[in-house]
């Protein structure tokens, strides 16, 4: 098993037919991922990379029974295109654009909210690099090749941080369950509360990796359920100890700007509920393999 | 991005929020001409920068005839201001506003913010106004009011009325209180806004609402649809490094430290940072080329981080993922030999042949120290400035 995608999952790429989409779809088609669907609005008709482009998502759906989504759309069209998602139907949504408006993303979070919850579509990031189940399929842009198939499960917000964790694992023989970006924006689809529930159902993940960095309050959201709902060993991370404060960091959601948004104070939170944390970047494949 | 007090407050209030009459001064002269032009006996000289703390460092000054006018501006044009918020550095002085003065009676916090915990717009407002947010929730947690704003209707008025009850507002100014709330949360939603303060909102002795100080900041992935806004960006308030790093496409924070990074990616970028103090060392900045590091980034990134004159060794940190080491490797050595430099350079790659990218840079001739994880680019990027230092000043 795995979360949010298997080898079964049928894929649509919206945004299919810009450059970027197309060479991350091949990538995602080599790795085995079952891409059965792209959309482009007016591009219905067109073949791309051999998967048939259509109109509008109901179209795709209607068409292929297309359950999970990435979007490559770019961020002035982003938000609608997570919204079309979630009304044609689609599970999941990953969504890799960066710089989306964060209205817009409050307006995206809110117009799912129509959808009862069990009918409600899983959105991860935006600006985010996707997920993978090794072995399985991925959606979204990381290197495949560096994920072996193993017990852990990785949360992050950062991508090439999480690369850094999963090769660390690598060499350390150590694979992956499956792995999530939640992406780096303040206004986020799914948080790490969210993935890390879906990690504590999962039979195949035996340790969780939650990678987290300075500025908002989901580090301390996720301590307080890992303390009172978990019960598989949680290690952390948290970049940013360097960081001064008030100051955005490359991602639009990392600064500190409220008490208990600095990495010393989340590293504080996640230890008080019981998380195993690493201290150094580079000390996180082998506190991952100290708890296995 | 943020802009000017006094372009916030035009920005109010055509969105219906009371401010106060006001001038803006390119020199002394000027400034007492705009006190002149709008009558009165007291005056407000108010530096215009990015940065809050103006008050008690000296940026905001009240006048009563032309040579205090005149005296007040001389003391701020063309200097920095240095507030606990502008860093040692300060912000240089090139506007001033000049304000009517008005007779406060009371004064009231009122913030508009993005809040992440509900992913809404909350409404943060006490009636301890004219102190900082942050002092208040140390001194006067209680007084505190907020509210979250439904995305799908806005702020309704019962919710102004009820900030405005909460915060003891006589019922004779509820009007004018929501019309402020009103204005501001319009402002704020139909220009993309990630921050609106009004601090103080002061009512007057003769009963008006009225903004005395406004400051509001605009999210930079909305700019794009709203191009008056963007016109209102002022370079001179920004580093001038952040702004041409920005300008590259490149995320850069100056930092206090001498040892430059150039990193791909946010959260990379920021661990490498910490790896470096963790090794005893001190990081120049935080620098992040993008997730796909291409050779022209890595150059454009080398210049960037040397012109810093406080870098005295660099550290490159890439993971390769979707792109391979052995590129990467060769833009590393094109921009080195494109521009010759005399601080030692470390280089960690990982990811897509990374032995052909070590290759690539042992081949190369040039004095690059190569590490394979972290932790070793971390600890031979300080002992070889630590070197480097000892070298230089024997």
């Amino acid at each position: 098993m795995s979360i949010l995608i298997d080898k079964e999952t049928k894929v649509l790429v919206q945004g299919i037919t810009g450059r970027m989409a197309q060479f991350h779809t091949q990538e995602m088609m080599d790795y085995g991922t079952n891409v059965v669907a792209g959309v482009t609005p007016g591009k219905g008709g067109e073949v791309v990379n051999g998967v048939p482009v259509f109109n509008t998502v109901k179209d795709a759906v209607e068409a292929t029974g297309a359950q999970a989504s990435l979007v490559f759309v770019p961020p002035p069209f982003a938000a609608d295109s997570i919204m079309e998602a979630a009304d044609a139907g689609i599970e999941y949504c990953v969504c890799i654009t960066d710089g989306i408006p964060a209205q817009d993303m409050m307006r995206v979070k809110r117009y799912m909210k129509r959808y009862r919850e069990e009918k409600r579509m899983v959105l991860t990031g935006p600006n985010c690099a996707g997920t993978i189940s090794p072995g399985k399929g991925f959606l979204g842009i990381m290197p495949p090749h560096i994920y072996k198939e193993g017990p852990v499960g990785i949360v992050g917000r950062s991508g090439t941080l999480g690369y850094e964790a999963a090769s660390q694992l690598a060499d350390l023989g150590i694979g992956v369950s499956t792995s999530v970006g939640i992406g780096g924006d303040p206004i986020n689809g799914s948080s790490f509360r969210d993935i890390l529930e879906l990690f504590e159902n999962d039979a195949d993940t035996k340790v969780i990796a939650l990678i987290g960095e300075i500025g908002g309050p989901q580090e301390a959201e996720a301590a307080e359920y890992i303390r009172d709902h978990m019960t598989k060993p949680v290690v952390a991370y948290v970049a940013g100890l360097t960081a001064p404060k008030g100051r955005t960091m490359g991602h639009a959601g990392a600064i500190i700007s409220a008490f208990g948004e600095s990495a010393s104070e989340k590293v504080e939170i996640l230890s008080a509920a019981g998380v195993t944390v690493a201290r150094h970047p580079s000390d996180i494949g082998e506190t991952i393999a100290s708890v296995l | 991005m943020d802009i000017h007090e006094y372009q916030a407050k035009e920005i109010l209030s055509e969105f219906g929020v009371t401010v106060p009459r006001g001038g803006l001064a390119y020199s002394p002269e000027q400034a007492a001409y705009r006190a002149r032009e709008m009558g009165g006996d007291k005056w407000i000289v108010k530096a215009q920068v990015h940065a809050g703390g103006r008050g008690k460092a000296g940026g905001v000054q009240m006048c009563t005839n032309d040579t205090e006018i005149i005296n007040a501006a001389s003391s701020m044009l063309g200097k920095k201001l240095v507030t606990h918020q502008t860093g040692p550095e300060g912000k240089g002085v090139y506007r001033l506003y000049v304000e009517a003065g008005v007779s406060i009676d009371r004064e009231i916090y009122l913030g508009f913010v993005l809040d992440r915990t509900s992913q809404r717009i909350m409404i943060v407002a006490s009636s301890q106004g004219g102190m900082e947010i942050e002092e208040i929730s140390e001194s006067s947690p209680e007084s505190i009011v907020r509210a979250t704003i439904d995305p799908a209707v806005g702020l309704v008025e019962f919710q102004a009325r009820e900030i405005a009850f909460k915060l003891d507002v006589e019922p004779a100014l509820t009007q004018q209180m929501v019309r402020t709330l009103m204005g501001c949360f319009k402002a704020f939603q139909e220009l993309d806004a990630t921050m609106v303060e009004i601090n103080p909102l002061v009512i007057t002795t003769d009963n008006r609402v009225i903004a005395l100080d406004a400051k509001m900041t605009f999210d930079d992935n909305a700019l794009f649809r709203h191009s008056h806004i963007s016109e209102l960006r002022d370079k001179s308030q920004e580093d001038p490094r952040e702004s041409h790093a920005a300008d590259r496409g490149l995320s850069y924070v100056g930092l206090e430290g001498n040892i430059g990074c150039i990193v791909n990616g946010a959260g990379l970028a920021m661990a490498t940072m910490d790896t470096i103090k963790a090794a005893g060392g001190d990081p120049a900045n935080f620098l992040d080329i993008g997730g796909g590091a291409t050779p022209e980034r890595v150059g454009k990134a080398f210049r960037l981080v040397r012109s810093d004159p406080k870098v005295e060794a660099i550290l490159v940190n890439i993971f390769a993922g979707i792109n391979r080491c052995d590129w990467v490797a060769e833009g590393v050595v094109q921009a080195l030999r494109d521009e010759p430099i005399d601080i030692p350079v470390i280089v960690r790659l990982s990811g897509t042949n990374v032995a052909e990218g070590q290759k690539i840079l042992a081949d190369s001739g040039l004095p690059i120290i190569r590490a394979a994880t972290l932790k070793e680019a971390a600890d031979r990027s300080v002992a070889a400035w630590k070197a480097d230092n000892t070298k230089a000043t024997s």
